[in-house]
């Protein structure tokens, strides 16, 4: 069962009318549906090329949000071995919306944390929508630091709708929490790489975001502000969400031109969600070019050129 | 009299509050209805006399009672690349600016000086919420970038004074980008074991707290400052109840231990020099007047009360 987005409706339906004909063959043997299907196939999948070549900055927030598209945990299993989930802030609890521990890329022993969503109704409800608390965010500092102690290289795998607003994560101090993992990220001696999987929603990004190397999957989204938000207060109107995602410049292509991310990953016909397993392999190659990029470096080097990277930043604005 | 009414140094043109004189002389206190005279008001830094209300003072203003003699120097701030996204909602966003500069008399969401507390030489900066709700742009990420290298190359603490709804939207990304390039600014401090003191006014939210605001070597609010991540009515929508009284105020903050101190605005100032001094290893503050320095450098009437004609913006 696909699960379509509004936009993809015209693809639905082609698609949908494919299938049809097949399970009609399927029950009546003299049907010849065979050329039929094909050429409907075949318009399904340039329909779906032109598509996904054309996104515009709103559709790629809802392809961002995709919710079969590979989450953190997929990434983890498919490119890392030995993970060794770690738990808990050593305060609270443990925040089941940021996970993380050790692990090995390409058999270098590393700390991978990132947030995940879930992928039904059970997991998306015990990771709360990939909205951490800040027992996430101090999970996160607290993993962060024993990287730095002994010297193992981070990634961080980011997506989250942004930090979870509720009552209790307020009292316990959210944006404290989210501005101490945004610092850790910047004191560690060790190489920090990260990559946007699908939304890297506002400060609640930030805080695990701030890296050495940031790349970008092709149709995910990094923004100070979710378009409806920003609508809402700019527009007063929620529903102007197209202009604001379009006003916010929040695509890779944009981010990559601002100098805020390194590298934008290019995601598989139709989206992540359509080839998860080429994909996550893209990613895999991405993580393992930017340990590349941060190779043979010294902790002080480490930590300048990431505090370099960020005082230059916004030395370049978008080409009119 | 204070000795400063006589001396002042060169290159000060920030004594001079550029807001026009309120028309209404009166204002009354939103919290218990008291009708204020504005001089009054004025005197006692936009706090109301009867209720203890803080009402909203501007960068300038909040200087002029802060540093000795209401003299300070301003520190130049790089600017930076204007409307870097070229973003556009109803209004472009250099129209916003435009209307928020002729709104204010300011430059920017975000004031930066050096001068002496008590005779205790700081770099503070102060941001301005009437400035597009002061919010966190590039300039303000430079502003505070500045105060940090300034502070450590004079060897001065920093006082910052927060007031935000958050990163600046019209520059998107590179708004929300100042919430590592400022802590960088914090960190700066740090390595150079210099105090970083921050108080939080009304109200401070967002991206700002979740950054800079959050990450004092002290951290002092107003009574009653609104301070938190996520707005209340975000909250509410999201958990479906009603959030409790006084919840994301400076009080119910300092219950759940997210801060050190509430202080009433007028005795902040007194605060800052006792807690500086002490971090920064200095005797206590003398009391009272303090004696004239022994070199004037030059000497011209302190004309604080009218503002000049030429500084209206
Ligand atoms: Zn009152």
């Amino acid at each position: 069962m696909t699960n379509y987005l509004d936009f993809e409706k015209p693809l639905a339906e082609i698609e949908g009318k494919a299938e049809e004909l097949r399970s009609m063959a399927r029950q009546n043997e003299e049907m010849d549906v065979a050329d039929e299907a094909a050429a409907l196939d075949r318009k399904a999948g340039e329909l779906l090329e032109e598509l996904y070549e054309n996104l515009t900055p709103w559709r790629k927030c809802q392809v961002a949000r995709h919710p079969d598209r590979p989450h953190c945990q997929d990434y983890i299993e498919a490119l890392f071995t030995e993970f060794t989930p770690l738990a808990g802030d050593r305060n609270f609890a443990d925040d089941h919306a940021v996970m993380g521990g050790l692990a090995r890329f390409n058999d270098q022993p590393v700390v991978v944390i990132g947030q995940e969503k879930g992928n039904n109704t059970k997991s998306r409800i015990e990771r709360n929508f990939g909205m951490a608390r800040p027992e996430g965010y101090r999970k996160a500092i607290r993993l962060m630091e024993m990287a730095d102690k002994f010297n193992l290289p981070i990634i961080t795998l980011v997506d989250t709708p942004g930090a979870y607003p509720g009552k209790g994560a307020e009292e316990r101090g959210q944006s404290e929490a989210i501005a101490r993992s945004t610092e850790k990220c910047l004191q560690v001696g060790v190489p920090v790489i990260s990559v946007i999987i699908g939304e890297g929603g506002s400060g609640g990004a930030v805080a695990l975001a701030t890296a050495n190397k940031l790349a970008m999957l092709e149709h995910s989204v990094y923004s100070v502000i979710t378009p409806e938000g920003c609508a809402s207060i700019l527009w007063k109107n929620s529903d102007k969400m197209r202009e604001a995602a379009e006003a916010l410049r929040l695509t890779a292509a944009d981010l990559l031109q601002l100098g805020v991310v390194d590298r934008s990953i290019r995601e598989p016909k139709g989206g992540a969600h359509r080839g998860a397993e080429d994909a996550i392999k893209a990613v895999g190659s991405a993580i393992s070019e930017m340990l590349k990029d941060v190779e043979g470096m010294d902790r002080q080097q480490v930590i300048n050129a990431r505090r370099q990277k960020f005082m230059s930043m916004g030395s370049k604005g978008l080409a009119a | 009299m204070n000795w400063i009414t006589n001396y002042v140094r060169p290159r000060i043109n920030s004594i001079f509050s550029r807001r026009e004189v309120p028309e209404n002389l009166w204002s009354k206190c939103k919290e218990c209805g008291t009708m204020l005279f504005h001089r009054e008001l004025k005197d006692n830094l936009n706090v109301c006399t009867q209720c203890d209300h803080h009402m909203a003072i501007s960068p300038r203003d909040r200087f002029l009672a802060l540093f000795d003699g209401g003299i300070f120097v301003e520190i130049d701030v790089p600017t930076p690349i204007a409307d870097p996204l070229q973003f556009k909602d109803q209004k472009k966003y250099p129209e916003r600016m435009k209307a928020a500069q002729k709104k204010t008399g300011e430059a920017e969401a975000m004031l930066v000086a050096e001068g002496e507390i008590g005779r205790t030489p700081i770099v503070a900066c102060a941001q301005d919420f009437s400035f597009m709700g002061g919010s966190m742009s590039m300039y303000v990420g430079n502003a505070i970038v500045a105060a940090a290298e300034r502070a450590v190359e004079l060897k001065r603490p920093l006082v910052l004074f927060s007031a935000a709804g958050g990163a600046r939207m019209q520059e998107g990304i590179l708004g929300l980008m100042q919430m590592p390039r400022t802590t960088i600014a914090v960190q700066m401090l740090k390595e150079a074991g210099l105090p970083y003191i921050v108080v939080l006014t009304h109200p401070t939210t967002g991206g700002v707290t979740a950054s800079y605001a959050m990450l004092g070597d002290v951290q002092i609010a107003e009574p009653n400052a609104l301070i938190g991540f996520a707005g209340a009515r975000v909250i509410e929508q999201t958990i479906r109840e009603k959030l409790p009284e006084g919840f994301q105020r400076a009080e119910y903050l300092l219950d759940h231990g997210m801060l050190d101190r509430v202080t009433k605005r007028t005795d902040m100032r007194n605060e800052l020099i006792t807690i500086v001094r002490m971090l920064m290893d200095m005797p206590p503050a003398i009391v009272g007047d303090l004696p004239a320095p022994g070199a004037v450098e030059e000497a011209a009437p302190a004309e604080a009360e009218e503002p000049a004609e030429d500084a209206k913006a």
